[in-house]
């Protein structure tokens, strides 16, 4: 999975990850959230309870962590039959414009695909116009399920 | 959503001269292919210049070039030259009762509406929709060829 046009390595991410997981989304939501990432790490990456759930990062040459991706297969949800679903995407600032975000994309499609899934889907905020910018620039559209909400009282 | 004349020829333009951002066109040249007014056309231009999407190139073969960033730029940055797209429901500010409150629920629906158009043309740049015009042509291409070959 590497690309060596911008020298930028994707692979299966591990526990040693964590930390520069966490500094990378501290760095772009200005929250630290170690103790969440080190689940999802557990859940999506660890050598248990894996299928069907990926959780990939890009380095660069010499071993700085560029950025993640984070997906799964979801199924039945409301009738959807099983799809891909795309938990989280991260490229660091100083990455970006260099087609990072696309190749994380392109290879956690191909893990998809390999299971046979055939659409995959995503959450975004409404005014997060860099990643849905992003997302749009990649083919994804408005589909058929709609996001509702409530505030619990 | 119904778009204003001036944002729909806006598009035309800023799209048209997007995707040759090397060549310059002409308000005549633009007008004669989407088929639209050149005087209507003239004014959006002069708006479009102030905004910083188009300049105008001055001396012989002259017109517009495109200068923003189609990476960047959004349809919402063309449209919100010209309308701000937020429906209103035309009532008197003094309801009061059940009219207060069939009001008062539209207005929640339709800020939902407007929210959702906004986000929409805002997440969308001009270089995805340049991709979603080819990709549609060439889909509508494919399902010809194909129905061709059936027959």
């Amino acid at each position: 999975m590497n690309d060596s046009k911008i020298a930028i390595n994707i692979r299966k991410a591990t526990k040693a990850d964590s930390k520069a997981i966490v500094a990378l989304d501290a760095e772009i939501t200005g929250t630290d959230k170690a103790a969440y990432w080190a689940d999802i790490l557990r859940r999506y990456a660890g050598a248990r309870d894996r299928s069907e759930r990926y959780f990939l990062v890009a380095t660069s040459v010499d071993g700085e962590l560029a950025g993640f991706i984070v997906g799964e297969v979801r199924a039945w949800e409301f009738g959807s039959p099983p799809c891909g679903w795309v938990l989280a995407l991260s490229v660091a600032p100083k990455h970006r414009e260099r087609g990072i975000g696309s190749l994380l994309l392109d290879a956690l499609c191909s893990e998809l695909k390999k299971a046979d899934v055939t659409t995959i889907r995503t959450m975004v905020l409404v005014n997060d116009k860099v990643n849905l910018s992003f997302f749009r620039g990649e083919g994804l559209a408005a589909g058929p399920y709609i996001e509702l909400e409530k505030h619990l009282d | 959503m119904k778009l204003q004349k001036a944002s729909r020829y806006a598009l035309y333009a800023v799209l048209h001269l997007a995707s040759e951002p090397d060549k310059q066109h002409s308000t005549a040249d633009i007008a004669a292919e989407y088929e639209i007014s050149i005087h209507h056309l003239a004014k959006v231009m002069r708006t479009l210049v102030r905004s910083g999407l188009i300049e105008s190139v001055r001396g012989v073969g002259g017109g517009y070039r495109f200068a923003g960033n189609i990476r960047r730029a959004t349809l919402w940055d063309v449209i919100h030259e010209f309308e701000s797209l937020e429906s209103d429901i035309d009532t008197p500010n003094d309801l009061s009762g059940t009219a207060e409150i069939v009001i008062s629920g539209l207005d929640s629906v339709n800020n939902e509406i407007d929210g959702l158009i906004r986000s929409t043309l805002d997440s969308i740049t001009l270089k995805t929709l340049l991709m979603y015009g080819v990709e549609n042509l060439e889909r509508d291409h494919d399902t010809a060829n194909n129905r061709a070959t059936s027959e």
